[in-house]
């Protein structure tokens, strides 16, 4: 088993094998978010408060959800990349940062988006908006370290530990960002929050989530390949493929 | 390795960082002045209606605090990384992560505490009621020193860097959010003559979790600066 | 006919619902072009320093 996973961590078979998830990954996530799209848009009923506007949430709140769940990849592959000193971990944690920094970036705004019609302006301090901002700056501070430092292998680790901080306080920024929110107004604002949603609504939420997941799958591993051929451009490898074209 | 025990090598710690800045009494005037500045601009941007202040005035007192302590950090770990102290802390038989407390809490001493005793006088500028001020120099008792730790760590991950700066600011600023949340609700209930209990033992809370974990991140962190 | 312009029309929330869902489709693409670019960038920098190598 510790053979295979160590096989597995050699970047030449990572390279193989990812690239062989990325077409299957990319194209179920094509297929799924068109159908989730589809769906959302064509097949789901308006809601009977909201209207059409409601069809915002099948890009928002799977957003919302993923950039909480690419935060959390960030820091378990930061911090095995930290603890085992495993050089693929470290990838795929800097490799998360953007692409949870563009759901993030895209909860937001289609946050912004739907709270318009709803509350008649772009910006309302609502607990999960400014959750997903300050979310947004975590990200940012993540990429912005790992660019600032020269060395690729320390800038992954010191990412990696402040992707760690974070996670350890984006519970308590939560909450206390709730806390918040309840206190200074009132609970008028719980739109987001569907307490119950109708199966024909739930199901393109559901297969839209599961889209972005596959999406991220797909990415995280394109990048993470070429991150992999910058830091080993000098090895063997690399330059056979570079040879063979 | 020498028989120094850990609590006696940082105690000695203790008193080396707070001799060096006694030595350099100059520059910790300049956060402060930083703060009371940030604060006083307010009231000229805002005008100068007294309620509005009072409504306004615990968030100001906070925000003003927070990039005051900002400001602050860099001096942290600075001049010990340059002249290689640093290094020789992380080669010492003790616990980095303790002797990373010693220093904190040097840095508190010197740059935490001044701020919460001109902190009274900003509360007077901007028309917090008497009965308020108690609780915001209670507020910045338990919470300056929160910001020190989880700034340790900013500090610590961009000790290296040669323009760190802004970056820090980048790091630290949204991680200070609850803190910021919960002082200045304290303050402002106690503006209100409302309970402040829960958002004290909160704040201890935070103080407890980030005297306990902000060590050993920003520990880990030089261990990653410095290799 | 009617359907399709209903369909766009989106109740009256065309712009928002509109905004939203192509806003998304350009950041998902945007984060897969750009991996490939850099991919393709990379290997004209390695292939030109490997023929530069060559002729030296």
């Amino acid at each position: 088993m510790m053979r295979f996973l160590h096989k597995l961590a050699s970047p030449k078979t990572f390279y193989a094998l990812s690239g062989r998830i990325i077409p299957w990954a990319g194209v179920s996530a094509l297929l799924l978010i068109l159908v989730g799209a589809y769906w959302g848009l064509v097949e789901a009923p308006a809601d009977y408060q909201q209207g059409d506007s409601f069809r915002i949430i099948y890009v928002h709140v799977p957003a919302a959800w993923m950039s909480l769940f690419v935060y959390v990849v960030m820091a378990g592959a930061g911090a095995i990349g930290l603890i085992w000193r495993i050089k693929l971990a470290e990838i795929i944690a800097i490799s998360s940062a953007p692409i949870g920094a563009s759901f993030t970036f895209l909860a937001l705004v289609t946050g912004s988006l739907w709270g318009k019609p709803m509350w008649g302006t772009w910006w309302v301090w609502d607990a999960r908006l400014t959750s997903e901002l300050i979310l947004l700056f975590l990200y940012l501070g993540v990429m912005a370290l790992y660019g600032a430092v020269e060395d690729k292998r320390t800038a992954s680790r010191a990412a990696a530990i402040l992707a760690i901080v974070g996670v350890v306080n984006i519970p308590i920024i939560h909450y206390s960002v709730e806390w918040w929110n309840t206190l200074h107004q009132g609970p008028t604002v719980t739109k987001l929050d569907k307490p119950s949603i109708a199966p024909e609504m739930l199901w393109p939420l559901l297969i839209m989530a599961l889209g972005f997941k596959l999406y991220y799958v797909a990415t995280v591993l394109m990048r993470a390949r070429v991150e992999l051929l910058e830091r080993e451009r000098n090895s063997r490898w690399v330059q056979e493929m570079v040879e063979a074209g | 390795m020498s028989g120094l025990s850990t609590p006696r090598a940082m105690a000695l710690l203790l008193r080396r960082d707070l001799l060096l800045a006694y030595r350099r009494r100059a520059e910790l005037v300049n956060p402060l002045l930083f703060f009371v500045l940030i604060a006083s601009l307010f009231p000229l941007g805002l005008g100068a209606d007294s309620r509005l202040l009072q409504a306004a005035g615990p968030g100001i007192v906070w925000v003003s605090a927070l990039l005051a302590a900002l400001l602050s950090l860099d001096g942290m770990f600075r001049s010990d990384f340059e002249d290689g102290t640093l290094e020789q802390l992380m080669l010492s038989a003790h616990p980095v992560s303790l002797l990373v407390l010693a220093k904190v809490f040097a840095h508190w001493l010197v740059t935490g505490v001044p701020l919460i005793l001109v902190s009274p006088l900003i509360g007077l500028l901007l028309s917090i009621p008497g009965e308020a001020m108690g609780v915001l120099v209670v507020t910045l008792l338990l919470g300056t020193p929160v910001l020190s730790l989880i700034g340790a760590v900013g500090v610590a991950l961009t000790v290296g860097l040669r323009r760190g700066g802004i970056i820090l600011s980048l790091l630290v600023l949204p991680l200070y959010v609850p803190v910021l949340i919960f002082a200045s609700s304290a303050v402002d209930a106690a503006a209100s003559a409302l309970p402040v209990g829960p958002q004290l033992y909160i704040l201890g809370a935070m103080l407890v979790a980030a005297v306990s974990l902000a060590p050993v991140a920003a520990a880990a962190s030089l261990r990653v600066s410095l290799s | 006919m009617n359907e399709l312009r209903d369909f766009f029309h989106m109740g009256g929330y065309a712009v928002y619902v509109w905004t939203s869902y192509g806003l998304a489709a350009a950041v998902l693409l945007a984060n897969v072009i750009h991996p490939l670019l850099q991919r393709r960038r990379l290997f004209a920098l390695l292939a030109r320093r490997r023929r530069r190598a060559a002729r030296n």
